[in-house]
């Protein structure tokens, strides 16, 4: 089987590994742990000892094809039957397969009587027999330290201690063995000096009332590995190790797009929106509208048909589907097509690493393409600032190689708009949105603005953020002479222009009024005028035909008269 | 190595060797054990030897650690004492032929 770690493990000059399969361990120890060496596992009571022993034996029956022997020296077949099923694994259905032997070593010092010399040769027909039984290449001894407890004449049972590991060693199995953390040493009874290849350290430490498990590599002959502690947890899928430092900046950068739900913000982000797998920092004070800039981010995700994970520390998920109901954002129906989910949790229910892995869990399960941490300052309280820190850094590099576009909100203290954490987090992110409620006129208004968005021209303006029934709207905000005005004092302010603009158009009208009035007294005046000089004509014409009539009247009394004086009166009318 | 006397069955001892090959060690523990059961229950024992080179399978419910190992079956309650068998004291302790050392 060594031929199989050497290929498991690209270390062409390395030691040959035997991999755990336990997320994260491979990785701190670089493919694992020694082949066919023992790897010695101590810490205190309820650290997870037994757990990573049984999932190192279950893993390597499962993922590599190799079987296991687990050795109990405390717990009896079926108690360690029942704790690592509840962990998801099959562990009676792979002993039935003889996948995995099992063997509970009873002992029972009130039971036992010693007279003379012996040794644990029967110890080791057992295990030899488990061992060639189903071919196992993994071993496990959990807590050999009983057998300090059971037998009384311990020069022999170091003796045989001894032996046994090289007996191990010879066997070729890999072998854990588990053993309890010493007040001075690292196991009560110095197991340590047995075991020179590879030593792990579980610790469970208590800070803030919050427990933090940690491990740490203390030695690992003739290989790399972190020297670190890293934090580690039981979920119920097992252990997961967290090595905050083991990923790279080296995720491959998307230059889509993608837009957040919100036009006008498009627009200040060069029109287009977010750079997909790009990380968000939205920074505000309470109360203005992270979450709901958030949902929208989410719901137009899945408005384009992607997956959107919402990790909520605030809000129950029902609380967030009926609050952004009224402003008519419906998530419901996402939710039950299962573009949309809600992971809601406290953040003081458990230690920060517990909730980074429950969030990696929930993103490896979702494969989402957006994610939306509400907010992600609330994991600030469960630990320490170097902590979140970390646990942000991870989470970031994590979703960046996944290429998953996430928003973290940040809620920040009334006044201090820019906090210190937020500066340092602000570093690992792409952009940084800004909302702010802006105080004035008696009334609090919000206005957002992009503060930084990496790769991308993006408005300098200040905009105001409202939230109505029928959604969000960005606007512009007016800038007077006081500043930026917002809220009534921006309708104020639009009201004195729709004014000016009115009192304009009535002046206008009334000039137009004024000029009609005008022409139609002209016109009157040139009516009157006409009809006087038409007035002026017919009397003339009158005066004409009177003057007509006359002479035509003189002209016959002059006939007559004529007449009356004789012919060549006659004569002289007819001449005329 | 059979000694059990049939007409009292009741009060017979069962009592199991358990070994590995027939190594001067565990010869000795053999004879320690035969004589400790000649001495003091004479012709009410039967010793059984197991070699668990041969039968490794018997080892894990047995409870088998140490070897030697005497397992006394009957009468109950089983008891078991390991080691070669020198210490006369603790074997006839553990055998519960004597209430303390």
């Amino acid at each position: 089987m060594k031929h199989k770690g050497a290929r498991i493990t690209p270390r062409a000059n390395g030691l040959p590994k035997c991999p755990t399969g336990i997320q994260g361990l491979d990785e701190i120890t670089d493919g694992g742990l020694p082949r066919g060496r023992p790897t010695l596992v101590c810490g205190g009571a309820g650290c997870g000892k037994t757990l990573l022993a049984a999932e190192f034996l279950v893993h390597g029956a499962v993922m590599f094809g190799e079987p296991g022997v687990f050795m109990s020296f405390e717990e009896s077949e079926s108690e360690l039957k029942a704790n690592v099923e509840s962990l998801g694994f099959d562990f009676a259905g792979l002993v039935r397969r003889k996948k995995i032997v099992l063997d509970y070593v009873h002992i029972e010092p009130s039971e036992i009587q010693e007279s003379g010399e012996y040794d644990l040769e029967g110890l080791f027909v057992r295990l030899n027999h488990a061992i060639d039984s189903i071919g196992a290449k993994r071993v496990v001894m959990d807590t050999l330290e009983a057998l300090f407890a059971g037998l009384r004449n311990e020069g022999i049972l170091r003796a045989e201690l001894r032996r046994l590991f090289r007996w191990l060693k010879t066997k070729g199995v890999t072998a854990v063995i588990t053993a309890e953390r010493g007040r001075e040493q690292l196991t009560r009874n110095g197991l340590e000096e047995y075991v020179s290849d590879c030593v792990i350290l579980l610790d469970h430490r208590v800070n803030d009332q919050i427990a933090t498990r940690k491990l740490r590599v203390v030695k690992y002959r003739g290989a790399l590995h972190g020297t670190n502690e890293f934090p580690f947890l039981i979920g119920n899928t097992g252990i997961s190790v967290l090595p905050i430092t083991s990923l790279g900046l080296n995720h491959k950068t998307s230059s889509a797009r993608i837009g957040t739900g919100i036009p006008r913000l498009d627009a200040m982000l060069g029109g287009r929106g977010f750079f997909r797998g790009s990380s968000i920092l939205l920074t505000g004070t309470p109360g203005t509208g992270k979450t709901i800039v958030a949902a929208n981010l989410a719901s137009a995700a899945c408005k384009r048909g992607e997956r959107a994970l919402f990790f909520s520390f605030e809000e129950s998920p029902s609380q967030i589907i009926r609050n952004m109901q009224t402003i008519g954002l419906h998530l419901d129906p996402f939710v039950k097509r299962g573009l949309l989910r809600f992971h809601s949790a406290r953040p003081s229910l458990y230690g920060l690493e517990m909730h980074l892995a429950t969030m990696f869990k929930e993103i490896t399960a979702f494969r989402p393409q957006v994610v939306v941490v509400d907010p992600v300052t609330s994991l600030m309280d469960s630990g320490t600032h170097s902590e979140c820190r970390a646990m942000v850094t991870r989470l970031v590099d994590y979703l960046k190689a996944r290429q998953v576009t996430t928003l973290f909100t940040s809620l920040t203290q009334g006044g201090h708009a820019l906090q210190q954490s937020e500066a340092s987090m602000s570093s690992l992110m792409d952009s940084w949105l800004l909302l702010q409620d802006f105080e004035g006129n008696g009334e609090r208004n919000r206005v957002l603005y992009v503060l930084k968005a990496r790769g991308m021209s993006h408005s300098n303006q200040v905009r105001e953020f409202l939230i109505s029934k029928r959604g969000v709207d960005v606007v512009d905000a007016y800038i007077g002479a006081s500043g930026v005005l917002t809220g009534s004092a921006r309708a104020a302010q639009e009201a004195l222009e729709k004014a000016a603009v009115l009192a304009s158009q009535q002046e206008g009208a009334r000039r137009k009024r004024e000029l009609g009035r005008k022409r139609t007294m002209l016109e009157r005046q040139i009516n009157g005028l006409r009809s006087d000089y038409e007035t002026e004509a017919l009397e003339l014409r009158r005066i004409d035909q009177q003057v007509g009539t006359r002479s035509i009247v003189l002209s016959t009394e002059r006939a007559a008269s004529g007449r009356l004086r004789r012919a060549d009166a006659t004569v002289a009318a007819r001449s005329r | 190595m059979k000694k059990k006397t049939v007409s009292r069955p009741a009060r017979s001892w069962q009592l199991i060797l358990y070994v590995i090959d027939q190594t001067p060690k565990s010869q000795l523990a053999y004879a320690n054990l035969k004589m400790v059961c000649e001495n003091h229950l004479k012709g009410r024992y039967h010793i059984k030897v197991i070699d668990l080179e041969k039968h490794p399978q018997l080892a894990k419910g047995a409870q088998i650690l140490a070897i030697p190992t005497v397992v006394r079956r009957l009468p109950n309650p089983v008891r078991t004492i390991i080691g070669n068998l020198s210490d006369t004291d603790r074997l006839l302790v553990g055998l519960d032929l004597r209430a303390s050392v």
